[in-house]
């Protein structure tokens, strides 16, 4: 049990219960569609950017826990962030479940909590499935939906 | 035939289920997906590269010899299992899914005009749902579906409905691996013949379930793998009757499929050899056999009687599980059970089970237009094979407790 607790922890468990900013956004400068095709889940994000900067971000859809606590943490941690700012934490959020940087510059904050996915490689696109559509919906990947599998 | 079904002594002729998984003793509940291998199985395979390895068909060699008679004997074993009565009716295949896109691309195409009619139910796994868009999109053919009641059953008023002038083919699971519903297919080969309608089979999950007698059923074509009825995975087979096959074109180009080539003119091996391009999967034929005959000792009827024994356990104690509700609920079912927990996302149950030692399959199972027939994305499924025990599902439901509890 005291594995999965690390991997279920209280704000994960929290955030599925009651995800934050979760409706649509018919205003939004972008948005973009995400699909995990090993379990059918799909989340839209949406974005509203002005002076490059993130002033309201909003989601609808996801899946399991994992997948929609780290939709909406992400929501909470990138609202005010500058476009930049916002691209380097989606590398450092992946970089800490894909395990490919040792050491990390980037302050990932309350994100830690899913380092836990780690040690379970099939639900690492469920983790990062938000913040893929996210970089998406920022003109960073190329547009039409993404795909975890793309990851 | 033997007399009585020796449970533990079956679970010993299967090296993998004697394992720890995350510390616990393995309990495998994911047999829809694939099933594990008995030592005769692993044997027989082993024993071809030991003894046998050579190529079919083509040498004066011992070895070559050895090889043809073990690969051709394969197809005698597997003809008499599903009670086919001649052998040439009977062609290796890569899986299920190649078995399907064979008749799709040389039995059904050259039959096609635009607006005739392909029909299919609504609970088909994706390989009976693909070919058929492909065909589609290069003939101008259109698709039918067969709806399904709540239940999971077919709606067979408007089956008869839908069999038309049009209706080129029909395509029907036997046993459907997201409900386990048991389709009433004798009656459903009966209602399209009327019409003179052929009738493809994916027999994928019945092979191991079910007692298949082809001839009885009066399909025109069963298709199934041989993974999923303890035997090798990349084999299968088709079963096609000999009258269709005898008209169909090839299905891919190569060695063994041909009587004589030359660039001006080939012409074209007999039924079944004209549809096994190329060196086949030796090993895997010779394992599919052994499979078919180690279930065939133990005996049809008593494997079915234990596995309805599970699923009726299942079905009762699993809806005892506070907030668990079963999908599916046809009339005859086999092999697997799927259930969502409430509030709970099928992955997170999946993952908790996992630590448990409990294998289940979490997800669409590659049907997903019959999850959206549910407003579902995805559902928990366990699936039994002959190996399973009553204590599985004691796990089963000791497992779903934790997942309430890390959930709470
Ligand atoms: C009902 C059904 N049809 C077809 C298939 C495809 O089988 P294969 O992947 O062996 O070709 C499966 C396997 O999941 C199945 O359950």
């Amino acid at each position: 049990m005291s594995d999965l607790k690390q991997l279920y922890q209280e704000i994960i468990l929290d955030h599925n219960r009651n995800p934050r900013n979760c409706y649509a956004m018919p205003e939004a400068s972008c948005s973009a569609d995400g699909h995990n095709p090993l379990c059918g889940d799909t989340v839209k994000v949406y974005l509203r950017i002005e002076d490059g900067i993130v002033r309201e971000i909003s989601f609808e859809g996801a899946g399991c826990a994992i997948c929609t606590a780290s939709t909406s943490m992400m929501t909470e941690s990138v609202k005010g962030k500058t476009v930049e700012e916002v691209i380097e934490l989606f590398e450092g959020f992946h970089h800490m479940l894909t395990g490919i940087a040792e050491e990390q510059d980037v302050e990932l904050g309350k994100l830690r909590v899913f380092e836990g996915v780690r040690e379970y490689p099939v639900r690492v696109k469920c983790a990062t499935l938000a913040w893929h559509t996210l970089r998406s919906a920022l003109g960073e990947e190329a547009d039409g939906p993404v795909s975890t599998e793309d990851s | 035939m033997s007399a009585a079904f020796d449970l533990e002594a079956i679970r010993r002729d299967f090296p993998a289920l004697d394992q720890q998984v995350h510390g616990r003793d393995l309990v495998y509940l994911d047999n829809a997906a694939t099933t594990q291998k008995p030592r005769a199985v692993i044997d027989a395979v082993r024993n071809f590269y030991e003894r046998d390895c050579s190529n079919v068909h083509r040498g004066v060699h011992a070895l070559s010899q050895r090889a043809t008679v073990a690969y051709e004997s394969s197809r005698t074993t597997i003809r008499k299992h599903i009670g086919a009565h001649d052998s040439r009716e009977i062609v290796f295949t890569r899986s299920t899914t190649e078995a399907i896109n064979l008749v799709a691309a040389s039995f059904l195409r050259p039959r096609l005009q635009p607006g005739d009619e392909i029909l299919i139910s609504e609970m088909e796994h994706h390989s009976n749902i693909v070919p058929w868009q492909l065909l589609r999109e290069s003939t101008g053919a259109v698709l039918r579906i067969i709806p399904i009641s709540d239940e999971g059953n077919i709606d067979l008023d408007a089956y008869q409905g839908l069999l038309g002038p049009k209706t080129r083919l029909v395509g029907i699971v036997h046993v459907s691996n997201a409900l386990g519903t048991v389709n009433p297919i004798k009656e459903m080969i009966a209602m399209a013949h009327e019409k003179d309608i052929p009738v493809l089979v994916d027999g994928a999950q019945a092979i191991s379930h079910l007692d298949v007698d082809v001839v009885d059923l009066d399909c025109d074509f069963y298709a199934f793998s041989a993974h999923k009825v303890y035997g090798p995975s990349g084999i299968g087979a088709l079963y096609g009757k000999r009258k269709h096959l005898l008209e169909m074109p090839p299905f891919q180009g190569g060695g063994d499929m041909i009587l004589s080539v030359r660039f001006e003119e080939t012409i074209f091996n007999e039924p079944p050899h004209r549809f096994e391009a190329g060196t086949p999967n030796i090993e895997g034929a010779l394992g599919m056999a052994t499979a078919l005959e180690y279930i065939d000792g133990v005996g049809l009827e008593a494997i079915r009687k234990h596995e309805e024994r599970l699923m009726k356990e299942a079905s009762l104690r699993l809806p005892e599980v506070p907030g668990l509700r079963l999908i599916g609920q046809a009339r005859q079912r086999a092999g697997a059970i799927s259930f969502v927990l409430n509030g709970i996302h099928p992955h997170d149950v999946g993952t908790i089970l996992d630590q448990e030692g409990v294998a289940v399959r979490a997800g669409h199972h590659c049907a997903q237009p019959v999850m959206q027939r549910y407003g579902l994305s995805a559902t928990v499924r366990a699936s039994f094979g002959l190996y399973n025990r009553e204590e599985d599902i004691d796990a089963l439901i000791r497992g779903l407790e934790s997942v309430r509890e890390v959930f709470a």
